[in-house]
């Protein structure tokens, strides 16, 4: 049922997420998260995102696959872009339709949670000086984001 | 088995693939992780914390103790950093 996409060009954050209703009179809720390149104040010029063709869109259904366990989800998109990505841009979209909202956030965030620690994707920043650029470490936070699912099983 | 490396551990090894024939005793993961160090140079420098690598068996997350037999595709990576 979900709807997994891995892919260079940019998506319709709106559309996606309205897309979810089409056709299906028991939805009552859709969240929808997009995140985007930020510049850092100006520091970053853009983000090269490389990913593991493949794995990318096997993990990210796995994901989507474990949120539909935890909750009666309605629909569920999932889009994750590679490449070369400028600050404003577009990087990851997860939108859930369910019949209430709570479930709808919550697989939402679940699916963001696990896809920030699961999917294997990759950014490395371009700096804006031109001078230097480096992979992007790994947030602490973001595990600990993904390791509250562990315990309370939704 | 095929060897793919993504990120930094690509860069450090200086190819995105290549094809390995580790013998029988590399059992596990940590097994091979320690196998490919052993060659040194640009391979003791990418897996120099092994702590810091993860990996995947045919695509799949596989931690340190799992077993590599029958798997035809193992990658190396960093932590994820997508989303």
């Amino acid at each position: 049922m979900a709807t997994i996409r891995v892919q260079r060009e940019d998506f319709e954050a709106g559309a996606e997420a309205e897309r979810l209703t089409r056709g299906r009179a028991g939805v009552g809720a859709v969240v929808s998260f997009v995140g985007y390149c930020r510049d850092e104040g100006g520091r970053l010029a853009a983000l090269e995102l490389e990913h593991y063709p493949g794995m990318a869109e096997a993990e990210m259904t796995r994901v989507a696959e474990e949120a539909e366990r935890r909750w009666p989800l309605l629909g569920l998109t999932a889009i994750h872009r590679y490449g070369r990505i400028l600050p404003g841009e577009r990087i990851v979209l997860v939108a859930v339709a369910a019949a209430h909202r709570g479930e709808a956030f919550a697989a939402a965030e679940m699916l963001m949670d696990y896809l920030k620690t699961r999917a294997p994707f990759w950014k490395r920043a371009v700096r804006a000086d031109g001078v230097a650029e480096g992979w992007v470490e790994a947030r602490r936070d973001d595990d600990r984001a993904a390791a509250r699912w562990e315990s309370d099983g939704g | 088995m095929k060897a793919v490396y993504f990120a930094w551990v690509r860069e450090r090894i200086g190819r995105a693939e290549e094809e390995l024939n580790p013998p029988p005793s590399v059992m596990t993961v940590a097994d091979l992780v320690r196998w490919l160090s052993e060659r040194g140079g640009v391979y003791a420098y990418a897996f120099e914390k092994p702590a810091a690598i993860r990996a995947a068996l045919d695509r799949v997350h596989a931690p340190p103790e799992a077993k590599i037999a029958g798997a035809k595709e193992v990658a190396f990576f960093p932590p994820m950093t997508g989303g």
